[in-house]
């Protein structure tokens, strides 16, 4: 996973409320065995209306995204964050996000950043022509007019995503803590414990 | 929480936790593990190129149910029909492949028990009170109504809980949803559950583990009550829980991989001790009367998006927030909707009878009780039932549903996930309507362009007679 701790720029001032994963990236391109190359489909429902903000030259290449409440609802598809990774997005910025969609997204290293309505709204409005810095180290959001704002992060999240940490790796190295468990289950709840066929 | 006090969420959560880390996080120990063809290949390759191992297999169940055609799968010779998509195809391969390689167990395409992996799950009994269970799917919220603890996960996580079969997680704040009273007639649980994500909002769930209590909901029967748990993620909870009770307890004996003898009868012992502690809170409770609930359709592209069925299409401006009202304009924009349209006199073209939500058994003989003697509309162009798994189709063809639904010009399919997501080649052309009795009403998932309206299987019959939304209670006299 790729470290994060710093991203400034360009950001797309999106905005929109309730975008669900299917938006996202829709059902047809999860047909891929691979994590890359969705890009391509990221918001295609979207990017088929003329003058759309993703295919807004003034946004290219940007790595932030602001967005509306409840980003990411819907389907667990871990595509989406795939998809937004693949079209260079690494900092997404929100009022909510949907609980799977976050947790997604820290997997593949972007940062979600949770902000109050009356905090986007201002990004929103600031976006849409100057460059937005989030710095992970410090937790802050701030903009070319000294706009600041704080937010919090999860320490565990934010250590993972400075130092690019595998949660699976970080996980495997608990084995003696998983055995334990594992044991306790096994004569506590042996019915639990194993799957015992007819 | 008062004193020791627990809620059922509570009492699962500390049952499985690993190890506590300072920060809250913790470690939890996963019971059973769901793959399915979709959100699995990612996880089993990053397995091969770490050179990782599953740890539980046996405690894994693989089974495909997204891209497969509900169309036959073998034809008279006994050979696999090919799949025409060739990406399908792929991933149905895949996880043919990536399951007996790690030792998973498995339910291939054409075996009789093959299904929507939410029903399967249950149905084999592989499901159970008071486990956690999660696959890489958000409907795996279902399995909360036999009173487990089951959510959906991401493919790293997939990926975590075959290599470590425990998943990092924040214990989530708890809610209460009850729903007291008598449900009226032609009120379903799909019809509460909508009703609920009308009340909640698309993320009034969010950061929260719910359980669905009440007379309304005890009432239910445990197909019911797997409805309800279906639609949590509907409302922002990753997962909702019904107290398991002697319902819950007649419904999983004897099923298959469901405990036997000496291990029965503890299970039983500790499933009846999960119950919500008299004097437990909960951080939010949502009280509903069971006799607000109506046979309920949705208008817009959000599951919170629901109106009583003899209600109207809502204006725009009838909504206090301005992003509220936007997505709204956007919405009946979409659906082809006008305010002040009455539900009733919106005409449908396909009705789809299935998905993980509503193809259990109980939803095929309901859907088959309001087909019965009538035929297919005209003007539905395409209506077509699946049911959720193999053994539910037998279970309906011993009772002869199948016929019903034949005779009325109505298809009956191959088992899978088909309209509800249109992977497989089940898709509502664009621009058309359907009265379908699954969970999302999202701009293009049931097709680029599919206009949904979610239903329950009762109701979706109803359309599928009448040719339009229609009050089930006027076909059931």
């Amino acid at each position: 996973m790729t470290p994060i701790k710093h991203v400034a720029g360009t950001a797309i001032p999106f905005g929109r409320k309730n975008v669900d994963t299917d938006v996202i990236i829709p059902a047809h391109w999860l047909k891929t065995i691979t994590r890359t190359g969705l890009g391509k489909g990221a918001f295609e429902s979207i990017r088929a209306e003329e003058g759309n903000i993703f295919d807004d030259p003034a946004y290219a290449g940007a790595q932030i995204l602001i967005a509306g409440d409840n980003f990411g609802c819907g389907s667990s598809r871990e595509h989406a964050a795939w998809a937004l990774l693949d079209m260079g997005i690494t900092c997404v910025i929100a009022p909510s996000f949907s609980d799977i969609f976050s947790g997604n997204a820290f997997k593949n290293g972007i940062l979600t950043v949770v902000l109050p309505q009356e905090a986007i709204d201002r990004l929103l409005e600031v976006a849409k022509d100057q460059p937005i810095d989030i710095d992970l180290e410090t937790q802050t959001v701030t903009t070319p007019f000294q706009d600041r704002f704080q937010f919090e992060i999860d320490p565990f999240r934010k250590h993972c995503l400075i130092n690019g940490l595998d949660e699976v790796g970080l996980t495997l190295a608990r084995d003696e803590a998983i055995r334990t468990h594992e044991a306790k289950i096994a004569a506590e709840l042996p019915f639990l414990a194993n799957v015992v066929a007819a | 929480m008062t004193g020791t006090a627990k809620t059922l969420y509570e009492k699962i959560w500390d049952a499985h936790v690993v190890e506590r880390r300072e920060d809250g996080t913790c470690l939890i120990w996963i019971d059973r593990h769901l793959v399915h063809e979709v959100t699995s290949p990612q996880a089993f390759e990053a397995l091969r190129v770490s050179g990782r191992k599953v740890r539980r297999p046996d405690l894994t169940l693989a089974v495909p149910d997204h891209n497969l055609p509900t169309t036959a799968r073998r034809d008279a010779a006994g050979g696999r029909i090919p799949i025409a998509d060739p990406q399908s195809a792929q991933q149905l391969e895949m996880l043919e492949k990536n399951a007996p390689a790690f030792g998973i167990r498995y339910i291939g395409d054409a075996d009789r028990e093959q299904g929507i992996v939410h029903v399967v799950g249950p149905e084999q009994g592989f499901s159970l009170p008071g486990a956690t269970i999660v696959c890489g799917d958000s409907h795996t919220a279902s399995h909360g109504g036999l009173g487990a603890l089951a959510f959906g996960i991401g493919t790293s996580e997939v990926e975590h809980v075959l290599a470590t079969q425990t998943l990092l997680l924040k214990q989530s704040k708890t809610m209460e949803v009850r729903v007291e009273g008598e449900l009226g007639a032609g009120v379903t649980a799909k019809d509460v559950v909508l009703h609920i994500c009308g009340v909640l909002g698309a993320s009034g769930g969010t950061g929260y583990v719910i359980e669905y209590t009440g007379s309304a909901i005890r009432s239910l029967s445990i197909e019911g009550r797997l409805t309800i748990s279906n639609m949590a993620i509907e409302h922002g909870a990753r997962a909702g829980l019904c107290a398991p009770d002697d319902k819950t307890i007649a419904y999983v004996k004897g099923r298959p991989y469901a405990p036997k003898g000496a291990d029965w009868d503890k299970a039983v012992a500790w499933w009846k001790s999960l119950a919500t502690d008299a004097g437990a809170t909960y951080d939010k409770v949502v009280v509903i009367d069971a006799a607000d609930i109506q046979p309920t359709v949705t208008w817009g592209t959000s599951p919170e998006d629901t109106v009583a069925i003899g209600g109207v299409v809502p204006a725009p401006e009838s909504f206090a927030d301005p992003s509220k009202q936007e997505a709204a304009r956007k919405s009946l924009d979409y659906m082809g909707l006008t305010p002040g349209q009455k539900l009733s006199d919106v005409e449908v073209q396909n009705v789809f009878i299935g998905s993980c939500t509503n193809s259990r058994i109980e939803d095929m003989r309901a859907a088959a009780a309001v087909v019965k003697g009538r035929k297919k509309a005209d003007n539905v162009r395409w209506a077509i039932v699946v049911p959720g798994s193999g053994l539910v189709k037998e279970q309906a063809e011993a009772e002869g549903l199948d016929k019903i639904f034949i005779e009325a010009g109505i298809e009956w399919r191959e088992p899978g996930c088909s309209a509800c997501l249109a992977m497989n080649p089940d898709k509502v052309p664009a621009g058309e309507r359907c009265a379908s009795t699954s969970n999302r009403n999202f701009v293009g998932r049931q097709g680029p362009g599919a206009r949904t309206h979610l239903v329950s299987p009762a109701m979706a019959a109803a359309a599928a007679v009448t040719g339009k939304l229609t009050d089930v209670r006027e076909l059931i006299g």
